[in-house]
């Protein structure tokens, strides 16, 4: 009886493990699950949803943080340039609203309305899915390279190297690895680091 | 003679609503705060990057303020990400003087933080708040990612000292 409790604590104790452990998430090369997720226009958005498309940009993000805000145009322009090419945005705020009030659902409805997103914006309310990426940071850029029925991560990191001004950036990550994989090519730089403020997770 | 009242007046009214830069702040290049970080004798030295938005980091700068105040062995730093996005150092200095902060603050003016983040600290995900504890005799270093819980600071200088 001793020996059953004690495996039971034990089991309980790698399951609190396994839950308070951070994100560890995709690396590149990793093939993603398929996720499906409220957009902002409450209509349910999957991942599947963008199988006829090359790629998708995908952007953990959200309302508050400053570097966000200072990205959002960039993001927004992102979207107009590669959409056509097959390689268009969508977005997903992870943040507790509970932990960032700013970044609740009702709020991403009036961001993305004032700033007429034409792409999704998502809600990952369970943070499942900012943690199956093992996403940090907003805005944390994850580029999708579809093959056949899959997503495989080809880039993941930040949108340049410049948060304060997009003209003086002097590599554009993101757009590099795009170009990239338009081209055939190997994307030049696979990672960086997504600076910014950290998403706000549950129990963190 | 009037003139020269005249222009003083407004010189100082004109200093005086841009704020003056704090004693204890200053701007420094990333090749400063290596040095400083690598510097071969003298306190413990509790390396902390913030910055004005970072509500987290704010919420946590009383428990490094009393250990600057309160730890004759520590140095306290507390290194302003706030250039990364503003350049003008004005809100920060304003922060520091509302504050009343006394540990050292350096407003760190790199523009592309992937060039030095692993410089600092490899392990480093860029986000805020962020604490580098260096003990400059044994050169141990211990680094802690989010915000800095009450006795954790004594937790972790326990281990480096």
């Amino acid at each position: 009886m001793k020996k059953k409790l004690n495996l039971l604590m034990l089991t309980a104790a790698i399951a609190a493990l396994v839950a308070f452990a951070p994100p560890k998430g995709y690396e590149v090369g990793d093939r993603v699950e398929n996720f499906t997720l409220k957009n902002v226009d409450g209509k349910m958005v999957s991942l599947a949803d963008y199988k006829d498309q090359k790629g998708v940009i995908l952007i953990f993000d959200c309302n508050t943080c400053p570097y966000s805000k200072a990205y959002n145009d960039r993001i927004i322009g992102l979207h107009k340039k590669y959409q056509p090419k097959g390689f268009p945005v969508v977005t997903i705020n992870a943040n507790d609203p509970k932990l960032s009030p700013g970044d609740s659902f009702e709020q991403m409805v009036a961001r993305a309305k004032s700033k007429n997103y034409t792409f999704p914006y998502l809600f990952d309310e369970t943070q499942e899915v900012a943690r199956a990426f093992g996403a940090t940071n907003t805005p944390h850029v994850y580029v999708l390279a579809r093959s056949g029925n899959d997503f495989v991560v080809s880039y993941i990191g930040a949108i340049d190297n410049n948060p304060q001004q997009a003209d003086a950036a002097d590599k554009r990550y993101v757009e590099d690895a795009i170009e990239a994989l338009l081209a055939g090519k190997k994307v030049p730089t696979q990672k960086t680091r997504a600076v910014g403020c950290g998403i706000k997770y549950r129990n963190a | 003679m009037k003139k020269v009242v005249w222009f003083a007046v407004l010189a100082f009214a004109y200093l005086g609503a841009r704020g003056q830069t704090p004693p204890n702040a200053r701007i420094v290049r990333l090749s400063e705060l290596t040095s400083l970080m690598s510097r071969p004798s003298g306190n413990v030295m509790v390396v902390n990057f913030w910055a004005t938005w970072c509500a987290p980091c704010i919420q946590e700068l009383p428990l490094l303020e009393e250990l600057n105040a309160s730890a004759p062995d520590v140095d306290v730093f507390l290194v302003s990400m706030d250039l990364d996005l503003d350049p003008d150092p004005q809100k920060v200095y304003r922060f520091v003087t509302r504050r009343k902060l006394q540990s050292q603050v350096l407003l760190l003016d790199e523009p592309d933080p992937n060039s030095w983040i692993d410089r600092v600290e490899p392990s480093w995900s860029g986000a805020l708040p962020a604490t580098l504890v260096i003990n400059p005799h044994t050169g141990k270093r211990i680094f802690v990612e989010g915000q800095l819980k009450e006795g954790k600071l004594q937790e972790i200088l326990a281990q480096v000292r």
